[in-house]
C-alpha cells in the first residue's frame, strides 16, 4: 500500500505529512510534485496545507489547474480515497471535486490555534474509525477558511451526508460551521483543521487519540488494520 | 492587429459578506464622519492586455479565459469586463 503526498511550489505541511503516514503510522509514502502525472501504483492521495503559489489569485485556485490534479480527477472518479487538508481542501474545492467555496475568514486574519471539530459522517475512508459526534481536538491554520455554500448546495451535503466535520463553535463564519465535507460518494474528502499537527502526544496537548483517528481510519480503508 | 487593455473586476455577489468592505466603512469611512457613505465593496482588478481585431473579440476572449481558468468562482462572485484602447 502506497499514500501520494502532493507537493506544490507553496505547500508547507508535506513534510509533516509525509512524517505521520510513514514514521507514525507506517504507510509507504512518497512525495509528489505537482508538475508530472501521478503513477497508477498509489493507493490513497493527500494534498497537504501552505500556500501553493503564495495563494495567488484565490488560494488553491492555480494549483487546481496541475497536472498532478488531472489525474486525481481521475482516480477520485475510481474511488481512491483522496484528503485535502487545508490548501489542499482549497485545492479540491478549486478543481471542482468538492462543492462550495472557501472565503476569507469573517476576522479577515490569519488564525491559528486549536479548536474542537465534531464528527458527522464516520463512513469516509478517513473517518471509519470515529464515532458520529465524536469530539477532536486540533489546530487550524488559515486566512481563506470560511466554507461558503449557497442554501441549495447546503441542502444537498445534508442529505447526502457529506458534511464531514463541523466546528463546536462559531470561529470564522463558515456555513454552518462546517469544517470539513466529502464528495457524494465519500471518497474525496476536504477538512481546514490540520489532523497531521494533532496525531502524535508529543505535539497534541490536549489529546492526540481522536485526531490518530482519521489516519486509523485510512489505514483501515486500505486494508492495512482493522 | 490593435491592442486592448480589458478590466477584469471580481467582486464578492451581494449576497456574500464582505468583511473587508465592512471594515473599511465602519472603521474608517463612517469614524471620519462621512455618514454620506452607505456602502462600500472591495474586490480584486485585473488588467489584460490584449491583441484582436476589435474591442468586442478582446472582451469576449477575456471571459472565456475568465471562465476556462476559474479566475472568479462563479458561486460566490461575478465578474465584469470593461476594454480601453491602449
Amino acid at each position: 500500500m502506497k499514500v501520494g503526498v502532493v507537493v506544490f511550489p507553496g505547500s508547507n505541511c508535506d513534510r509533516d505529512m509525509q512524517h505521520v503516514l510513514s514514521d507514525v503510522f507506517k504507510l509507504k509514502t512518497e512525495m509528489l510534485w505537482h508538475e508530472e502525472e501521478i503513477p497508477k501504483n498509489f493507493d490513497a492521495i493527500i494534498l497537504p496545507g501552505g500556500f501553493s503559489y503564495g495563494d495567488r489569485l484565490r488560494a488553491g485556485v492555480i494549483a487546481a489547474h496541475s497536472p498532478a490534479i488531472s489525474g486525481i480527477k481521475k482516480m477520485a472518479e475510481k474511488g481512491m480515497p483522496i484528503l485535502g487538508v487545508c490548501n489542499g481542501f482549497q485545492i479540491l474545492v478549486e478543481a471542482g471535486l468538492l462543492p462550495g467555496a472557501l472565503l476569507k475568514n469573517t476576522s479577515l486574519s490569519f488564525m491559528c490555534k486549536w479548536t474542537e471539530i465534531i464528527v458527522k459522517n464516520n463512513k469516509t475512508p478517513f473517518t471509519n474509525k470515529l464515532k458520529i459526534n465524536q469530539r477532536i481536538p486540533i489546530p487550524i491554520a488559515n486566512g481563506e477558511g470560511r466554507y461558503y455554500a449557497d442554501k441549495e448546495t447546503l441542502r444537498t451535503l445534508k442529505k447526502n451526508k457529506q458534511i464531514v466535520f463541523t466546528y463546536c463553535q462559531e470561529i470564522n463564519g463558515s456555513s454552518l460551521n462546517i469544517a470539513g465535507i466529502c464528495n457524494k460518494e465519500g471518497n474525496v474528502v476536504g477538512m481546514m483543521p490540520h489532523p497531521e499537527r494533532a496525531a502524535e502526544p508529543v505535539i497534541n496537548p490536549i489529546d492526540a487519540k481522536p485526531a490518530s483517528m482519521i489516519f486509523q481510519s485510512l489505514l483501515k480503508s486500505l486494508g492495512v488494520a482493522q | 492587429m490593435p491592442s486592448f487593455r480589458v478590466n477584469v473586476i471580481i467582486e464578492n455577489k451581494p449576497e456574500i459578506s464582505d468583511p473587508e468592505g465592512d471594515t473599511i466603512l465602519h472603521d474608517l469611512i463612517l469614524k471620519g464622519n462621512h455618514a454620506s457613505v452607505k456602502k462600500v465593496r472591495s474586490g480584486k482588478m485585473l488588467k489584460f492586455e490584449i491583441e484582436a481585431k476589435n474591442k468586442k473579440l478582446a472582451e469576449k476572449t477575456i471571459l472565456d479565459l475568465c471562465n476556462e481558468f476559474r479566475i472568479y468562482n462563479p458561486l460566490v462572485s461575478r465578474v465584469t469586463v470593461e476594454s480601453f484602447d491602449t
